[in-house]
This record gives C-alpha cells, structure tokens and sequence, in this order.
C-alpha cells in the first residue's frame, strides 16, 4: 500500500475495506433499438445499442433495490442487524419526498440501527454512496454499510436517450476487508461544474446538450478521474485484469477504455449496454457485478463512473479468495440478462407510465 | 387510504414474516398468534423462505378499485414449502406460462398507488422460480 499523501486526491480509509457482498438486478422486459428506430425515424436511424431493459408496471426503484440488496446479502451471509447505513443512489427515486432506503432496510431487515438516505448525482449517484460506506466501515463507525446505484431511467420519447435509459443495478455490501470478496485499495473523485445533462424539478424528462455530453463532459471527467487514480496508486492499464466504465452507450465506455490503454478482453465483460442499456445510478455498478461472476482470485479491477452535472469516481478493486465460494449463493448478472421477455413500442409505453389515462 | 393499515402490514409483507407454534411446530401465514392444528398459542416470529409452488391460479381481467391499471394480471394460491397457503399476486409471467405446481420464489414489487399523490404500498408477490438458482 502506498502512504497517505492528500495532495494526490487518493482516498483511503484508515482502517482497510472490501466489498463482502454484491448483487444485481434487471427487469425481465426488453425494447430492442430497432424498434424505438421504427417509431421515431422509420427505421432508417442507426442505434446506438441493440436493447435496452424496461421495468414491469409493479416494479420501481424501491422494489429493484430490494431484490439487488437481497443477493448481496445472499452472497455477504451476515446478519442485517450489523448494517449501519443502508444508501440508495437512484434519480428515478419513487417519492419526491420519502426515502427509497427506508423502504430497503426494511425489506431486508436492516432496521431500526442504522442510517438510511437517498443520493443523487445523475448517473454516479450509486458510486458515491459506495464511497460514502467505504469511509463509513474505514472509519469504524460501521462495521457494514449497504450501498445501492439503481434506476428506471427517463428518456423522452423520440430523443436520443430513449433508446439507451434503461433499468436496474446493483448493491454492494462493503465491510471489513478481512471478510471482503474484494479489496478496495482505494477511491478517487474528479467533479467540476459542467451541466451537461439535467432535469429540472417536476419535470418527466431530462433534458441534455447533445454533443457537449461527449468531450467536456464524459471522457474529461473519466479519464480524468482513472488517471488521476492509477497514478497515485502507481499501476497502469496492464495491472489490471478487468475494467468497467459508466456506460451511456456502446461507444463512450469502449473509447475511454481504449485511452486508457485498455484492450477489448479486459473492459467487455463489464459491458452490459450494448443489452441492457444505460442503467444510470446502476450501470458501472451492474457492469462490476458482471466481472465479480467470472473474476479469478488476485484479479486487479479498475472502476470508474460517471454521472452528468459532472462527476466521476475511480475504484482499484482486487479480488479475493472468498468471491469463488460466494458468488454461487445467488442469481448471475448474466442471469438476470438472460431472463427476457421482448416488448414493443405500445407495450414499453404503458409500462414507462407514458400514456395518460 | 389508510396509512397505519398498510404500515402495520410490513413485516408480512415486506419479508413474509409469519409465526411457528412452539407446540407443534406448524408455521403460520399470515400470524394469527394462535396455531391453527393445535390451537395453542403460536406467537414465535418465523420468515417464511418464499419459496413454493403454484397450487391454482387464476387471470383477472375484471380489477378491483386500485388495480384496474394493471389488468390483466394473476392471482394464485401459492403453497408455500413450509405448509401454508398464500393468496398473492404473480408477477413476470404471461398467463399462458403458468400451471398448477410451477416452482415460484417470494419477490416485493409495488402492490398499489394511491392515485397521484397517495402513498406507494408495496408486498410480496411471486414469480416463476429463476432456472439458474433451481439448478442448483
């Protein structure tokens, strides 16, 4: 481990922490591009993913929370009354004004000790909350602290995001690093004020600058912030055996990979975009579930978010022994892909809630 | 809308949360706190599994006040693998995939909405058990 040196931006907590629980969720139903494609543009526009994942009319982010928690505690095996936090990061949050995580700890029997809030930080919401429960077990305040990215993604109908906002995610359990299935080395966060992606406050649906969400905005804050953390923990792209990206499409998590010296067998098994969409507060997340179902012991894992308005946090993640017993306690990231049920245009709108009755 | 109803609920339907008799050690669902073959008492806590199977079922396209967005959609018995049965709703299934002894696992979705601005009540429901874990 590298001494603590703030002026590098490397955040560690005193006390080492790993991730001693994990799981994923999305939703049965899928809406292929092509079929958005036909609605919007006759077919004749390209698309940017082959399909995305839609939630079922009595599921929302509380009820998909839930069921991710329920695997990370499936996989973690501790008792729910030890958790002191339980975070949800989510900008699709069922009320306005009332936790989605109260609802959660709940659920899974977390309740009465522990915190509970809701995050917000468009797409990175879930990372931070991480970060957050990192600091929460490091410090000692907690010996276990849930946090969970998760989203039933607006997109405007005809817009470019309708064919990638998608739904699901994940919760990770972090704990100390003795128990842990991976090893957190340590964090790293890159924000500036770059409003790049937004929706105002009672409004259905996001608004966005088009080609400015590229450059100035998502491969700044990246590859920014996965170099800033690769150099304080002095390792490069060949340390790593796995990496996974925010991904708002196909396109912009494999470019970023690539930057960063990243090859296709390293980032493509934590690319689930191309057939679940972009999951928001759940997409890196989901995509780091993907490579803990396959990951081998001493396996390094770059992680790095995104969220618009703008921010991005870094992990250096290490697995441990442990993952091989656990990850078999419950449903695979690429169960949960493989469990579809292919939906049309008037169906995705009644289940996106977008008719008006 | 009553709030306190719904709120009173949650640990049954949040968790499945019933009783077993200390007696007979028959398990309880919904608590009744007194055991239905014995008749002593029976206010152990027990969390059911939430598995089972499909005893019968039904497609209801004709919806009670606060489900008429949802139809169609089904209601089952459900047996659950420690005894008891559960009327529930199902979820993730097409009418035409269900039968009679369909291994199915315990999820909570949304059971209703109050309208616009009305609370959100969620509860279990039950789903077609995933392959991958019945392998197992």
């Amino acid at each position: 481990m590298n001494a603590y040196n703030p002026s590098n931006g490397l955040m560690r907590p005193d006390r080492p922490v790993g991730i001693v629980g994990y799981g994923a969720y999305v939703p049965r139903y899928r809406i292929p591009a092509a079929e958005i494609s036909r609605m919007w543009t006759g077919g004749t526009g390209g698309v940017p993913i082959k399909e995305k994942a839609v939630n079922g009319l009595d599921e929302d982010v509380a009820t998909m929370s839930i069921e991710a928690a329920r695997n990370a505690m499936l996989r973690a095996q501790i008792n729910p009354q030890e958790i002191r936090a339980v975070w949800v990061g989510s900008e699709s949050h069922p009320y306005a004004v009332k936790p989605t995580s109260t609802i959660v700890a709940e659920a899974i029997g977390a309740v009465p000790n522990t915190q509970a809030a809701d995050w917000e930080f468009a797409c990175k919401a879930g990372t931070e909350a991480m970060q957050a429960a990192i600091a929460f077990v490091g410090s000692g305040m907690a010996r276990y602290a849930l946090s969970i990215g998760m989203d039933t993604a607006q997109g405007r109908p005809g817009d470019a995001l309708e064919y990638t906002a998608a739904a699901g995610g994940a919760a990770i359990l972090i704990g100390p690093a003795a128990e842990s299935l991976v090893l957190i080395d340590g964090s790293y966060s890159f924000v500036t004020d770059t409003p790049d992606f937004w929706r105002r406050a009672h409004a259905d649906y996001p608004s966005h600058g088009d080609r400015f969400t590229g450059e100035p905005a998502y491969f700044k804050h990246v590859l920014g912030a996965a170099e800033a953390l690769m150099t304080a923990v002095n390792r490069t792209a060949s340390d790593y055996r796995w990496a996974v990206f925010h991904q708002p499409n196909a396109k912009f998590p494999e470019r970023a990979a690539q930057a960063l010296g990243f090859a296709p067998d390293q980032f493509k098994v934590g690319l689930l975009s191309p057939r679940i969409g972009n999951t928001y507060s759940g997409s890196t997340m989901i995509g780091l579930t993907a490579i803990l179902d396959v990951a081998e012991p001493g396996d390094r894992i770059l992680m790095v978010s995104y969220g618009s308005g703008a921010g991005s946090d870094a992990f250096d993640l290490q697995v441990t022994e442990r993952l091989l017993e656990a990850r078999g306690r419950a449903i695979s990231t690429e169960g949960y892909i493989a469990r579809r049920t292919e939906i049309d245009y008037a169906t995705y709108t009644r289940y996106r809630d977008k008719l008006k009755l | 809308m009553e709030v306190s109803r719904h709120w009173r609920l949650q640990a049954q339907r949040y968790q499945l949360v019933g009783e077993t008799c200390d007696s007979c050690g028959v398990k309880l669902f919904p608590p009744r706190d007194v055991c239905l073959e014995c008749e002593a008492p029976a206010q152990e806590l027990y969390t059911f599994t939430g598995l089972g199977e499909i005893y019968s079922y039904t497609t209801i396209y004709d919806a009670p006040a606060g489900f008429e967005h949802n139809t169609p959609y089904m209601v089952a018995l459900i047996k659950l693998e420690e005894g008891p049965l559960v009327t529930a709703q199902l979820t993730d299934i097409d009418p035409s995939e269900a039968v009679i002894g369909m291994p199915v696992e315990m999820v909570t979705r949304k059971l209703r909405t109050d309208g616009d601005e009305g609370m959100i009540v969620y509860g279990y429901k039950f789903r077609p058990a995933v392959e991958e874990l019945t392998a197992v």
